[in-house]
């Protein structure tokens, strides 16, 4: 009987027994309690920012190794900001310029990696890479084919239409399609809370993600949205947000998922007064051989540094220079232009 | 001379008036007051933080989106091809007075927007925003525009000093920042919003507003100068009014008032959905632009 009990307790001691030598990536050491709101939910409200270089997927010449040690952190920070930053002297003049007219609109905070010194934010699998893919029926794989095609010509400088650039270019949607990744500018995410609702500002492009924490169904499968559709609840103190019901436009759900079987699952806790772990799931059997998940810290703002409207589509003068750009250079014969856009995204 | 006959004037304006108002007066014991009317003294539910509770989805059930003043319904842009889809209803004026007080001086351009309403040209940035309604090129709409258009808005209102309101007309937002000093750092298309509480009414002052948006489709319109005050003040459980007051010394002659009531969205789960209008803009703004040919 005695011995029972202790099989049963066994392998649950060494699961706690791991949690405390080898915490999440990213927790506070100790268990940190949020402040509630006066209707008794986990307060999460405030302006954060989720900039970050650490790459989503671990880059190749750092092994196999998941969390770096200070002295390689650092190596590895530095090396990570000299490829992101356009403060540096070593493109000559005109090039000096060209960075310095980009640099003054860029987020600094994109040039530290995460404070807990990982290679990736992908967590898991271990080997911190999005996993394979399964193999595709012949109508995904033409899609692909022709996204592909129609971002080679963006890129060469010579699209055909509007529609050979991506939604974000086309001020559709940007960062405010969940997951959210960090990016080169407007990483900010403000939160709201009101009984029964947590809402999610994204910067860019000033959408709100309203989610309903009162248990209430989906919407109808029918019904799909560039946002898709999310349901919250709490788990503890996290927020536990599923989001379904997405369009089914190629190149809305990232790198391509099939909206058909993909689901996210993100996981909000506060763990500290000015740090939430935002932790995301995704799962698309029809997509990738197994789900993934990634881990990005979202650090709180100055109070008084707030968020300001970013407008996309009202002055997108870039859609039609693009255009008119292409058509002279068809004019002139041209095959490709320099690479018009080569920030790292 | 010119006083003297002024003051004849008045008084034989100010006997007529007399006449007038007892007329309606004396008829008017026999008959109830005309329209429905809000509760008297009636007081909101409360909000965590003591305020009148403003959460929900909100929608204006007036037609001012297509003219702030009195207008007849009007068919669609193309009627040989729409039939009567696109048609506009006809609605009665919400401005205080009827008419806008526009500057002898403003009124051209008010004709000119209404004739170019459906035109566009993005083919120079200098004149990209030069014609046609910003509605018509799925732009942010600004306020008050935002409050009036034919979609719902939701208000999410928690403890802390924000108040979100979200509009379902393209996934606009604007964060109402209570008694904050801080001024407009720039122009923005939904300008920057300042709430504070007077009794039960939320007012906001919005300064900051782009000077490209519209009040309607009609083309009435204002200068970077617009200065917009709000009130949002609850009226029933399913009510609140609304009331803003418009100022822009630019165009107008004097500040007037717009109001009308929000009704609130009963329907069971109701949720704010996504009115995501670029893409159906971008044939009208930029295929024009197509390589010869390309699909």
């Amino acid at each position: 009987m005695r011995v029972r009990v202790l099989t049963f307790v066994g392998p649950f001691a060494v699961a706690v027994a791991l949690a405390l030598v080898a915490p999440a990536a990213g927790q506070a050491p100790k268990k940190y309690n949020p402040p509630k709101t006066p209707w008794g939910d986990p307060d999460l409200q405030g302006v954060w920012n989720d900039a970050t270089s650490t790459p989503l997927q671990r880059p190749t010449n750092v092994g196999e190794k998941g969390v770096l040690s200070d002295e390689e952190a650092e190596d590895f920070q530095k090396s990570l900001a000299h490829d992101l930053t356009r403060d540096r002297r070593d493109g000559g003049n005109a090039a000096d310029v060209n960075r310095a007219y980009n640099e003054h609109w860029m987020d600094a905070r994109r040039l530290k990696i995460t404070a807990d010194k990982r290679t990736s934010l992908i967590v898991e699998p271990a080997d911190g890479r999005i996993p394979a893919l399964v193999t595709l029926p012949p109508e995904r794989e033409r899609v692909r084919a022709s996204r592909a095609a129609a971002a080679a010509r963006f890129a060469a400088g010579l699209p055909e239409n509007y529609t050979d650039m991506s939604w974000p270019v086309r001020c559709v949607v940007r960062t405010d399609v969940p997951p959210y990744l960090p990016t080169i500018y407007n990483n900010n995410f403000q939160i709201f809370q009101s009984p029964g609702y947590v809402t999610i500002a994204p910067e860019m492009i000033h959408s709100a993600r309203i989610i309903p924490v009162d248990g209430r169904p989906h919407l109808n499968k029918r019904l799909r949205q560039w946002l898709g559709d999310s349901r919250g609840r709490w788990e503890g103190s996290t927020l536990v947000v599923e989001t379904t019901n997405f369009k089914p436009e190629e190149g809305v759900l990232f790198l391509g998922a099939n909206p058909a079987t993909y689901t996210i699952t993100e996981r909000f806790t506060r763990v500290a007064a000015d740090a939430i772990n935002y932790e995301f799931t995704v799962t698309d059997p029809t997509t990738w051989s197994k789900p993934w998940t990634a881990l990005i810290p979202w650090n709180k703002v100055d109070p008084g540094e707030q968020m300001f409207e970013y407008a996309c589509h009202e002055d997108n003068f870039d859609i039609v220079h693009f255009l008119t750009g292409a058509r002279v250079r068809e004019k002139n014969g041209e095959t490709a232009a320099q690479p018009a856009r080569n920030e790292p995204r | 001379m010119q006083l003297r006959r002024s003051i004849a004037f008045l008084g034989v304006a100010g006997t007529v008036a007399f006449i007038w108002l007892a007329v309606p007066s004396l008829v008017g014991q026999q008959r109830p007051a005309a329209g429905p009317q809000f509760p008297a003294g009636y007081r909101s539910a409360r909000a965590a933080d003591g305020h009148p509770d403003l959460n929900g989805i909100w929608q204006a059930m007036v037609t001012a989106n297509w003219d702030l003043e009195d207008h007849e319904a009007q068919p669609g842009p193309h009627p040989e091809l729409n039939g009567a889809y696109g048609a506009g209803p006809a609605g009665q004026s919400i401005v205080e007075g009827g008419e806008i007080p526009y500057k002898p001086e403003a009124l051209a351009r008010r004709k000119a927007n209404f004739e170019n309403r459906l035109k566009v040209d993005v083919s120079e940035d200098k004149t990209w925003h030069a014609l046609g309604d910003p509605e018509l090129k799925c732009y942010l709409p600004g306020v008050p525009r935002a409050t009036y258009m034919p979609f719902p808005f939701q208000i999410v209102q928690g403890t802390n000093p924000y108040i979100l309101m979200a509009y379902e007309f393209t996934s606009a937002t604007r964060i109402i920042r209570m008694d904050w000093k801080q001024n407009a750092p720039t122009d923005s298309w939904m300008g920057w919003s300042r709430g504070r509480w007077e009794g039960d009414t939320l007012v906001v002052d919005v300064t900051g507003q782009r000077e490209e948006t519209w009040f309607d489709r009609a083309g009435n319109y204002h200068s970077d100068a617009l200065h917009v005050v709000e009130r949002y003040t609850p009226a029933s459980p399913y009510h609140m009014m609304y009331e803003a007051t418009i100022e822009d010394p630019n165009v107008f002659t004097r500040p007037w008032k717009i109001s009308f009531p929000l009704y609130r969205r009963m329907e069971k789960n109701l949720q704010l959905l996504e009115f995501k209008c670029v893409p159906f803009t971008e044939e009208l703004l930029f295929g024009k632009f197509r390589k010869p040919g390309a699909r």
